[in-house]
């Protein structure tokens, strides 16, 4: 190609970029601003006088309800919510791509279609129902149901990124390890989970974020001291009276997505990496 | 040996099943559900009166519902649309050997590990003609610039367009990344030899064997298109007026908010027939064509 | 109907909570300033009462969240203590058999109460909710400076009105600060109403939902006059919080603004004096009409003695002169009963005191429309759409009067 081509390429990249990172930028630059220099500047100007006070407040002593902890009770509640709804989510997933790709019975076909359906359910649909099923076993307002709600829901895209891999794993690898008499689990230990690390990433990454971004399940299904960062990022922000505090509300916004930034800033190249090994070849 | 077949058989089936059944009951159970409060007189909390077909008809008589389906429509092709040409165009130029592919690439995924309330909020104030780029470009000089999409009810759809796809297009541009990636390098060196261009290569060559992957992003925008509702919540809030509402959103309010369960599950049954009639029929002929392979 | 309420019953019943020892469970979307302060009032006179307090805050709207949480609790069986609710939606949520009999801590609320906020507190003549406040809707909030400069005259019908707004726009201020969000639409159109029909046909139309009333060449000119008053609003108003409009007067980027007396919740937080940065007026026309919101706690049903007992503590504590004090002086509003101590409350607070009883006795109390307080919230919500999409199109002032009386049978 040549340099003017180029340089086009990487204006257009570069551009693209900056569309990116604007609002973000704006979040950035305003939660490290005072009130008064966010009133009287512009939106995209950087702060004049950086301060993390906004943040400390965001952290630490912002109010929400009559609690003023600032999102540092809730961050663990999220943790506490999202690492094992996200791990058993991927290891039931993996095991059901495995049975459906290499261990295929009459109706398997059929049968992941009709889980796929469970990728479209609105979640609106199934709050009153879901609500009385966890009231009648004893787990309604629990980090249990509430992990157990987001399994359940998260059950059909974990499912279709291991299958979508797995379809790819040569059959003959599993027949001829069957004739050897290897059974079931142990193909699946032995063959297929040593090259499952990129699927593994990309399906952690998704479900990590999909939970942890939750407010409607977190809102409805939480008791209130399981209550995920979400909620209290909503309340903070949402509040109704008073100064609105912009740069504390955007400090508490980028507090409560950084874990999920950090996943895809720490594993983002694993992520394309787990993609290109498989998952995408449908 | 015999032992050993025997559970083979089964094993796989019994692996399955949990999930099998969470599907039955908290899939295919619920909707059944939906579907019968949709014909009863159920108001604040579920109530087993049978209604007929009255809930639908108060829904189909409702301004709202056709507004909220219409935006469904635009957002959906728009938002669908965009974030495949965007995703693929990007994904094309960064897989050109490019200086810094990774550190770009970042860039360009980080929007999609913020929940859609944060971009919702932060699109708001970039958009809001009084704070955001009407007012910055008015202070460069152009004082006669105006973009006041967010509040004119005409356009306030596409502002949740821009928000959706800026959020979604790093994401589809992954996929594409990865797709283009596994692309055999023999056939476009064969290609190459035979005298075609690199845009032909891409045209005749590469994209269409990109076909698996356009319906693995399809599919996932589809679904985030139609559960829109933190984003448009946080964004418009459904305004100005109802002029951005959808469905997600009408459903909730009529469920929640006002008292009219039944109307929200006719609503919601409406949704989920139109997701049934688009979608399972593409899953199944991507399920069935994965196995020829 | 029997049968619903048997359904729901049942439901409830079969679920019954066992809920901890005296623990007291509220939901509430105060989270903020004055408000959270006040919910922290509350939870210190449980305390001191032996309770434990198990705070549940969704904020959000006028509790959009926190109704869907709320309606998941019920529905599982585990109902909070107390929930924010108010209005018509107190006998809703008694009609499904979810609410639970205080009268025990109610014995002399019907001679503390005057009868338009009892009956909304009772359901089939027993005690479910516990009001905290009232509140009255049809103010105007004028920036003390402006109007000054304006010649000082406080609008008492709309010519006036509209004439001071033009000198506000010839000051270079926005006339009329205003967040276009439906409910505050809703909340500028019941004022106007009011103002141009009286008392009495505003509770035709909005309250008793007579169609002749809905239907009236009055409710014509109301929409004529709302679309006046929308020219006067600026463009970037959509979607704006009401009390970002507030610091719009409050800072004298606008004139005046449309809203009920929890703006002044903002004036007083900003250490802003009545008569001298701002004026409270009632909204043009209304001088002796009293639109009242009033917010409330229902209460739930709940099965063990020790919850019952702190759930009757906190109606007790809710309706306690000391907390009505501490609590209205924080939110703007003024006490549901007499009996508290008057010396701190400003001049708006004791000129609506002094209006609420007036109107009481002539009639001329009547409910929000806007905020819940006259009609089912299914009706409300219909016709808030059609006052929305009135603010937000250029539909005509017919078709608006043809598609509110539409809306008006939604049931």
């Amino acid at each position: 190609m040549n340099r003017a081509g180029r340089f086009l390429l990487y204006a257009a990249l570069v551009s693209t970029a900056f569309y990116a990172l604007a609002p973000m930028w704006v979040m950035l630059s305003t939660s490290l601003k005072t009130l008064d220099e966010i009133r009287e500047g512009s939106l995209i100007a950087a702060p004049h006088a950086p301060t993390i006070e906004p943040w400390l407040k965001a952290w630490g002593t912002a109010c929400s309800g009559v609690r003023c902890e600032g999102l540092k009770p809730f961050f663990l509640n999220s943790l506490l919510m999202t690492i094992p709804a996200v791990l058993i989510s991927t290891l039931v997933g993996a095991l059901n791509g495995y049975a459906l790709t290499h261990w295929r019975f009459r109706g398997s076909d059929f049968l992941f279609t009709a889980l796929l359906v469970g990728c479209f359910i609105p979640f609106q649909v199934v709050l009153l129902p879901m609500a009385r099923l966890l009231g009648a076993v004893g787990i309604s307002d629990s980090v249990f149901g509430l992990i157990f709600v987001h399994v359940v829901y998260g059950l059909a895209f974990t499912t279709l990124f291991f299958r979508n891999y797995y379809i790819g794993v040569p059959g003959e690898l599993v027949k001829a390890a069957r004739v050897d008499g290897a059974g079931f689990f142990t193909i699946f230990q032995r063959i297929l989970l040593p090259i499952s690390g990129p699927i593994f990433m990309v399906c952690v990454i998704w479900q990590f974020t999909q939970i942890w971004n939750d407010f409607l399940f977190g809102v409805v299904f939480a008791g209130s001291d399981s209550q995920p960062v979400t909620v209290a990022l909503n309340n903070l922000v949402r509040t109704s009276t008073g100064v609105k505090e912009y740069n504390v509300d955007m400090a508490a916004a980028i507090i409560a997505a950084l874990p999920t930034l950090l996943v895809y800033i720490v594993a983002g190249k694993y992520f394309v990496r787990g993609l290109t090994a498989g998952a995408v070849k449908g | 040996m015999n032992i050993r077949y025997s559970s083979d058989r089964w094993l796989p089936k019994l692996v399955l099943s949990p999930t099998l059944a969470a599907s039955l009951v908290f899939v295919y159970g619920f909707i059944l559900i939906t579907v019968a409060l949709s014909f009863t007189e159920s108001r604040l909390l579920p109530n087993w009166e049978w209604a007929g077909v009255e809930r639908y008809a108060e829904l189909f008589d409702n301004d709202r519902f056709w507004v909220s389906a219409k935006n469904l429509a635009i957002f959906g092709t728009l938002f669908i649309g965009i974030s495949l040409v965007v995703g693929l165009v990007i994904a094309i130029l960064l897989d050109q050997k490019i200086r810094g592919e990774g550190f770009l690439r970042a860039i360009y995924l980080y929007p999609m590990a913020l929940s859609f309330i944060v971009t919702g909020n932060a699109w708001k104030w970039l958009l809001n003609p009084g704070l955001g780029l009407e007012r910055i470009v008015q202070q460069w000089g152009w004082t006669s610039f105006t973009f006041d999409w967010l509040v004119n009810p005409d356009r306030a759809i596409y502002t949740v367009v821009i928000a959706g796809v800026w959020q979604s297009s790093g994401f589809a541009m992954a996929l594409f990344l990865a797709g283009l990636r596994g692309v055999d390098s023999e056939i476009i060196k064969a290609a190459k030899v035979d005298g075609a261009s690199l845009p032909t290569i891409y045209r005749r060559i590469i994209i269409p064997s990109l076909r698996p992957v356009f319906f693995s992003v399809t599919l996932i925008l589809a679904h985030i298109a139609i559960k829109s509702f933190d984003l448009v919540m946080a964004l418009t809030g459904g305004g100005p007026g109802t002029a951005s509402d959808v469905p997600a959103i009408f459903m909730y309010q009529f469920s929640f908010t006002r008292g009219q369960l039944g109307v929200g599950a006719a609503s919601a049954v409406m949704m989920l027939m139109t997701i049934v009639a688009v979608m399972v029929p593409l899953m199944y002929a991507e399920a069935r064509s994965g196995r020829e392979r | 109907m029997k049968m619903k309420s048997i359904a729901a019953a049942v439901l409830i019943a079969s679920f019954a909570c066992a809920a901890s020892a005296a623990e007291v469970e509220v939901l509430h979307w105060w989270t903020s300033g004055g408000e959270a302060k006040s919910v922290a009032e509350l939870k210190k006179m449980m305390e001191a009462k032996g309770h434990k307090w198990k705070d549940f805050a969704v904020a959000g709207g006028a509790g959009d969240a926190a109704m869907t949480a709320l309606k998941a609790r019920v529905v599982s069986g585990n109902p909070p203590t107390a929930a924010q609710i108010k209005g018509p939606s107190i006998q809703e949520w008694a009609k499904e058999g979810a609410l639970g009999n205080i009268n025990e801590a109610a014995k002399d609320w019907d001679k503390l109460l005057p009868k338009a906020v009892s009956d909304v507190m009772k359901y089939k003549g027993n005690y479910v909710a516990a009001p905290v406040n009232v509140h009255r809707v049809n103010w105007l909030w004028i920036n003390q400076d402006a109007l000054n400069k304006a010649g000082g005259k406080v609008p008492t019908n709309y010519d006036e009105f509209f004439a001071l707004a033009d000198k506000f726009k010839a000051q270079g201020i926005v006339p009329i600060a205003h967040g276009g969000q439906p409910w505050q639409d809703a909340t500028v159109f019941e004022s106007v109403v009011l103002g141009l029909g009286g008392a009495k046909f505003y509770n035709d139309a909005l309250v008793k939902l007579d169609p002749a009333a809905l239907a009236s060449p009055t409710m014509e000119k109301s929409f004529d006059t709302l679309a006046k008053i929308k020219t006067y609003i600026d463009k970037d108003a959509s979607g704006r919080d009401w009390n970002l409009a507030t610091a719009m007067v409050m800072n004298g980027k606008g004139g005046m603004q449309f809203m009920g007396d929890w703006a002044k919740g903002e004036f007083t937080a900003a250490n802003k004096v009545s008569g001298k940065d701002y004026t409270c007026a009632a909204a043009p026309g209304t001088a002796n009409s009293y639109t009242f919101n009033i917010d409330s706690f229902a209460m739930f049903n709940v099965k063990a003695a020790d919850a019952k007992k702190g759930q009757l503590d906190l109606a007790t504590a809710i309706m306690s002169p000391e907390f009505q004090e501490v609590f209205n002086l924080n939110k703007g509003s003024i006490p549901v009963r007499p009996g508290v101590n008057k010396a701190k409350f400003d001049a708006c607070a004791t000129k609506s005191m002094a209006d609420f009883d007036s109107t009481a006795k002539t009639g001329s109390l009547v409910a929000s429309f806007a905020h819940g307080m006259a009609v089912p919230s299914a009706t409300q919500g219909a016709m808030v759409d059609v006052i929305a999409k009135f603010m937000n199109s250029n539909m005509s002032s017919k078709d608006a009067v043809v598609a509110l009386v539409k809306a008006s049978k939604t049931k």
